[in-house]
């Protein structure tokens, strides 16, 4: 056998590979289950060219040219009119709040217009601080709701076919009229960097002191569970914090991302925020036995998140399963609360239910954590 | 009043017991010294002490408290050294005391780590990472900041394992030291001249308490014989003189082979008539060490590794 190569200590060292690799549970499943898992629901949840949006429609009269016209917004398949209101205040709530996309105010007098052949109007009011998903919806709107005015009038009376009395759209982008991917991006990446930072540390904290033999010392002495968790948690909110700063002044400087909310609102959801990564990752600690599988487990769930919370794809794009998938993830929620505040200047009653979630987040992956906490090496 | 008085104690890993129905009693103030080949379940046993695992069956006390349901004041007034290292090697030879001392809220901190430090004679490397240290000066530290607190008993697991002699003795002459003062020790150990300093030795085999007692009575209770036999190359004569009815162990020390069994007449006989057939081979009665006996306690134990 040749010094340089040799097929039978090839043979060894690949074997020896493949045994290790059998016996590390975790990373088999990995790398087997998670691609299959991940093209499938990446595959059917992304939609870059969303339809099915929740909208609100503003509406007084009842009359049939009102009806013949969201019935055409409807069957473009871009807009889902859920919330119907004859009040512009509860709607522009609802489109702060993000709980809708669009806004569709039929004024009252549409149907008078109509009838006397001046121009009506309809206005549409888009939330625009992701550019992306309003783009399809508007760009047909004008064509549709034209077409639908005049074959209602032709139904009505055939005369009536002059060019003159065209439906005028008026359409407003709203918290970002120019469209700037930026203003969108930018906040988003705040609770991206926070999350990919704070829940990697904080997930090999008990592995590491597994793996270096010190948990065994730490355990025969007086600490408690609590303590361990909060002494283990509490150094890497402060981590983020400092963050939390850097980037928001890096958005102010450099992007100039418009800042139309409140700091201290912003600054109080960032914090429960990162109180919930920090947890979720301690979470993972309490899970995995080593450090590698710690980052397994970090990256694992890091990916979904992405893409399902809304940051990289219209959230309201994602067909409903995978918007309830989405749900899950604390960066869902965050990102809500961050593009309300910062970009739509929403106040704290706009964005308490999201604030309440991510606090559920906490109580939750706190709980499970210290219960999984072991007292003991049994 | 007894420091450890446990019964009956079992701790099992899936379908294998590895602390099988263990009893034990220790007075205060007595060093006891815990042997066993590796895997017989001293380590499992030392950690059923310190409340950092739950038995599965058994009752006891330690230091007056329950072992069940106070695992927590156990944890207090015991000083347990793990069998690896495990303090913070990225943090200073001061800094891991300061943290012991502030878990086991002593006060004042600094003054508990600089008199540590001072009796530990590290003092001058107090800022030096306790991950560079060798191995015995590890020892100590561990040895130190297991002791900061003034425990009333020390678990002390295979603590001198890969430390020089002189380090050893001085270790040594620390416990009993601490003992005199008081404190009850329970350390495992693979030595022989350490088993031999403690004032009483269990063994145990395969999570089995085997012996337990004094040195002197082990090797009587274990009842067995010992021949010396000497002559030039006896070493090569193991193999033959172990197939020989009676002997139930033959082991060579230097120029020298021990030879053992239980029962004293045969192997006196087998032992005649071998050398009697071969030209300047002697051999004498010999003193069964502690050592002989633990081999003939492996050797008579079931096999309970799998």
């Amino acid at each position: 056998m040749s010094d340089r190569f040799s097929f039978g200590r090839l043979g060894a060292l690949l074997m020896k590979e493949f045994i290790q690799m059998r016996r590390d549970r975790i990373t088999f499943a990995m790398m087997l289950g998670v691609p299959l898992i991940q093209l499938l629901l990446f595959g059917y949840a992304i939609n870059s060219d969303p339809k099915q949006l929740p909208a609100a429609l503003v509406v007084v009269s009842q009359d049939h040219y009102t009806r013949a016209m969201v019935s055409a917004l409807e069957t473009t398949g871009y807009y889902r009119f859920d919330h119907v209101t004859a009040s512009a205040s509860e709607a522009e709530s609802l489109i702060a709040s993000g709980a809708v996309v669009f806004v569709v105010t039929i004024p009252s007098d549409f149907a008078r217009r109509v009838d006397r052949g001046d121009n009506p109007q309809i206005l549409i009011e888009a939330d625009a601080t992701d550019p992306s998903v309003a783009s399809g919806a508007i760009s047909t709107l004008g064509t549709v709701a034209n077409e639908a005015l005049l074959r209602e009038r032709g139904m009505q009376t055939a005369a009536a076919q002059d060019a003159a009395s065209r439906l005028d759209v008026i359409v407003h982008r709203r918290y970002n009229p120019e469209g700037v991917s930026q203003y969108n991006i930018v906040p988003g990446l705040l609770g991206v960097i926070l999350q990919m930072t704070m829940v990697m540390m904080t997930s090999i904290a008990l592995t590491r002191e597994i793996e270096r033999g010190t948990m065994e010392n730490l355990l025969a002495m007086p600490a408690s569970p609590f303590e361990i968790m909060i002494g283990k948690v509490l150094p890497y909110l402060v981590v983020g914090s400092v963050q939390v700063v850097v980037v928001l002044s890096a958005a102010k400087l450099l992007f100039d991302v418009p800042f139309v909310g409140g700091i201290s609102l912003l600054l109080a959801a960032v914090l429960i925020f990162v109180l919930s990564l920090v947890l979720l990752g301690y979470f993972i600690s309490t899970v995995a036995r080593t450090q590698m599988q710690a980052l397994q487990l970090t990256f694992f769930f890091f990916l979904p998140s992405i893409m399902l919370s809304g940051f990289m794809f219209p959230f309201r794009g994602m067909p409903q399963w995978a918007q309830w998938i989405g749900e899950f993830f604390p960066l869902t929620h965050f990102l809500r609360i961050v593009r309300a505040v910062m970009l739509k200047g929403a106040n704290l009653s706009e964005v308490t239910t999201e604030i309440v979630i991510l606090c559920l987040f906490i109580i939750a992956y706190g709980g499970i954590a210290l219960a999984r906490f072991r007292r003991t090496l049994d | 009043m007894n420091a450890v008085e446990v019964s009956g104690l079992v701790k099992r890993f899936g379908d294998k017991t590895v602390v099988d129905h263990v009893s034990m009693t220790i007075r205060e103030g007595e060093i006891v010294g815990f042997l066993g080949p590796n895997g017989s379940g001293k380590t499992t046993t030392i950690r059923l002490m310190c409340g950092l695992l739950t038995p599965d069956e058994g009752e006891g006390q330690v230091l007056g408290f329950d072992l069940i349901t106070d695992a927590l004041k156990i944890k207090r007034e015991v000083g347990y050294m793990t069998q690896k290292f495990s303090f913070y090697e990225d943090l200073t030879i001061a800094e891991n005391l300061e943290f012991v001392a502030r878990l086991y809220q002593l006060k004042p901190v600094g003054e508990h780590v600089d008199r540590t430090l001072e009796e530990l004679g590290l003092s001058s490397r107090r800022r030096q990472l306790a991950g560079t240290l060798s191995g015995g000066w590890k020892q100590r530290l561990a040895l130190a900041a297991c002791i900061m607190h003034r425990p009333k008993l020390l678990l002390l697991d295979e603590p001198t394992a890969g430390v020089d002699p002189k380090a050893r003795r001085d270790f040594w002459d620390e416990i009993h030291r601490l003992a005199a003062g008081g404190l009850t020790v329970l350390v495992s150990t693979h030595y022989m001249d350490e088993a031999e300093r403690c004032h009483r030795i269990s063994y145990i085999a395969y999570g089995r308490m085997l012996a337990t007692g004094t040195v002197d009575e082990v090797v009587r209770d274990a009842g067995l014989t010992t021949f010396v036999v000497r002559g030039p190359d006896v070493h090569r004569l193991a193999q033959e003189i172990s197939s020989l009815l009676g002997v139930e162990q033959a082991a060579p020390f230097g120029t020298t082979l021990h030879v053992v069994g239980s029962d004293a007449a045969k192997l006196e006989t087998s032992l005649s008539e071998f050398t009697k057939e071969r030209h300047g081979i002697s051999f004498e009665r010999g003193e069964t060490s502690l050592e002989d006996v633990f081999i003939q306690f492996m050797g008579g134990a079931r096999d309970n590794m799998q």
